[in-house]
């Protein structure tokens, strides 16, 4: 069971990257058998087991598209200015929302990795991608999140994730990821 | 000024090198710089004593390997003289007329000898045999050969000007996650770590038995040591949690200096690896970095790289943490990032990288008067580590396309390329090697 939501995750973080961040587009829900209108007389006992069959799948359904979204907003990258490591404002939002989502979720751990392009240092990469997921650590504590929820690791330069050599792909590979490492099931999303 | 160089020009060719150091003319670090590019770094170049190989019946490898790391001691003119027409199998008497013809002021000479090769230096001017050893050396098929033939190409440089060449050392880089070792002309490369890992940052023990580095692993890291005969790796105290990098061991091989990473940021400790225990922190960085850290040879201080005002400069301290202060200047808010010193075998200088215009150029930082000095202009040139002695760097440089090894002497700014698989970084340059492999 874990495994399989590990994987709605990591397909629903692929999409979010794919789609440079955006939500993955809604599926048209398939619509439910017409119920019948006004009948009389009760309906016969297996059009009952029908419609609890069918409205059950939709709950199913929504709660797990609902589950999808949260994951992504947990998992939605932030990203960092060249040789900085502090949460430019325009993430802020990103991260409210992970608090949130954590507040609602107490059971969720989370591994924050920072990245850096490939330009400085190898070494001093490992370095600033320790403090880019250290900064948002101390935002998320700053929220209001218990620090030992989160673990911070650095991947430096060694795992970008755009490998081209531009401008374009250092501002991509300048980043924290989010990987939930426990309690990832049945997230409930925040009032 | 010309008129000086003419004259000592004409007094060179025999004297030892290290008198005219002060001569001057024109050598730039413009290699695989397109024609017509000249950029910035100029280096004073000595007039070197013209040195010639002898051609001779057999011992063919010895010879090739022997003039080739006499020309990288970059100490030498090399004189060429091609394969003499007929060989009967016996050297006869040197012909010091010719090769003084040629320009040169030493003549090696190498015959086979019981297990070994007899070397002689000949001072052609005084046409007499300077110096002359029998030397054991294994079989070309042994492992032991290329490293025995560069021990004869290093003391045969000691006879000739005084100082021992640097060709009985290895160096160790990264390429492809793997740590790898090669000789110091380039040749016999041997990976240490298995593929499919992440290793970083290869520092050598002061024996040159071993070498530390970091294992990189879902985002977190330890430092071990390991022996480069058994394979056997030790885990270094207090670097079994979060992330740990840069090892440097100090002169007496007993302490072991890493960065440690965690939340908090990242600060130097050291561990005594000589009793592996007890590491104790140098550095409080409070969010800051504090890293890269690397020994005098003295032992007494270590420079580091500090991010203490922003973005990271070296900086330098006592050996137990006290009297941190800034190493190699720089104007705040203008300077570049600067990274990975190295401290010099003498102990004068600290080679470092700063980006210059977005490019990362090696510098030296006059210890005592922290004056600097820029060695490189061509490409991006990074993480360099020095030559036992002191006048040789290797480094990372892209001028040729990929992220290669290069070495440089600051003394000419001759640069040549050392060859590697594929893309290399994170070079570290041995002491002179004196095992038997």
């Amino acid at each position: 069971m874990r495994a399989s939501s590990l994987l709605i995750l990591l397909a629903t973080t692929a999409v979010a990257v794919g789609c440079g961040g955006k939500k993955p587009p809604e599926e048209p829900a398939p619509q439910p058998a017409p119920a019948p209108t006004a009948a009389p007389t009760p309906p016969p006992q297996d059009d009952t087991a029908e419609r609890e069959r069918l409205e059950r799948e939709r709950m199913q359904r929504e709660a797990a598209e609902r589950a999808r979204a949260v994951s992504a907003d947990l998992a939605a990258m932030i990203n960092f200015e060249y040789d900085q490591a502090a949460v430019r404002a325009a993430d802020e939002a990103t991260l409210d929302r992970k608090a949130a989502i954590l507040q609602a979720n107490p059971n969720v751990r989370v591994t924050i990795s920072g990245h850096a392009d490939e330009r400085g240092s190898d070494e001093y990469n490992l370095a600033i991608g320790n403090r880019r997921a250290g900064a948002a650590k101390r935002y998320l504590q700053n929220k209001g999140i218990d620090g030992a929820r989160m673990d911070v690791v650095s991947y430096g330069e060694e795992r970008p994730l755009n490998p081209g050599h531009d401008e374009a792909a250092y501002a991509q590979n300048r980043r924290d990821e989010f990987q939930v490492t426990a309690g990832g099931d049945n997230l409930v999303a925040p009032q | 000024m010309k008129r000086f160089l003419a004259c000592l020009a004409t007094l060179a060719t025999a004297a030892p090198l290290t008198s005219l150091r002060m001569v001057t003319a024109a050598a730039q670090d413009t290699s695989q710089v397109r024609e017509g590019v000249r950029i910035g770094v100029t280096y004073e170049r000595g007039v070197r004593p013209g040195l010639v190989v002898l051609p001779g019946p057999g011992l063919d490898s010895v010879r090739a390997i022997v003039r080739r790391d006499l020309d990288y001691s970059d100490r030498f003119e090399m004189v060429e003289v091609g394969t003499p027409a007929s060989t009967d199998g016996t050297a006869g008497p040197v012909n010091y007329g010719i090769y003084k013809s040629l320009g040169a002021a030493f003549a090696v000479e190498l015959a086979q000898a019981p297990g070994g090769v007899i070397a002689r230096l000949h001072d052609v001017a005084g046409s007499r045999v300077r110096n002359q050893q029998t030397f054991s050396l294994p079989a070309v098929t042994d492992a032991g050969f290329r490293l025995g033939a560069h021990r004869l190409s290093d003391e045969i440089a000691r006879w000739a000007v005084g100082t021992a060449g640097i060709a009985s050392t290895r160096l160790l880089f990264v390429s492809g996650g793997r740590i790898y070792r090669m000789d110091s002309d380039g040749f016999d490369l041997t990976p240490f770590t298995p593929a499919g890992q992440t290793s970083l940052s290869p520092a050598w023990s002061v024996d040159g038995g071993q070498f530390a580095y970091t294992q990189l692993g879902a985002g977190r890291g330890g430092v071990v040591v390991q022996n480069f005969e058994t394979g056997a790796t030790l885990p270094v105290p207090g670097t079994q949690s979060g992330l740990n990098i840069t090892p440097a061991f100090s002169p007496d091989g007993k302490t072991l200096a890493y960065a440690h990473s965690d939340e908090n940021g990242t600060d130097i400790f050291t561990a005594n690896v000589a009793d592996r225990c007890c590491a104790q922190r140098l550095t409080v960085g409070r969010y800051a970095d504090n890293l890269s850290a690397t020994f005098s040879p003295d032992g007494r201080r270590i420079a580091f790289v500090s991010t203490r005002a922003g973005p990271p400069q070296v900086y330098v301290m006592a050996a137990d943490g006290t009297d941190q202060e800034l190493l190699a200047p720089f104007d705040f808010g203008a300077t570049g990032a600067s990274n990975a010193p190295e401290w010099s075998p003498d102990g004068a200088n600290v080679v470092f990288h700063r980006e210059v215009s977005g490019s990362p150029q090696l510098f030296l930082v006059d210890v005592a008067r922290r004056g600097l000095r820029q060695v490189t202009s061509a490409g991006r040139n990074e993480d360099a580590t020095w030559a036992p002695d002191g006048r040789h760097i290797a480094f990372v440089s892209d001028r040729s396309g990929v992220r290669q090894l290069w070495v440089i002497d600051i003394e000419t700014g001759r640069v040549r390329q050392l060859a590697s698989p594929g893309a290399a970084r994170l070079p570290s340059w041995s002491r002179r090697l004196s095992g038997p492999r």
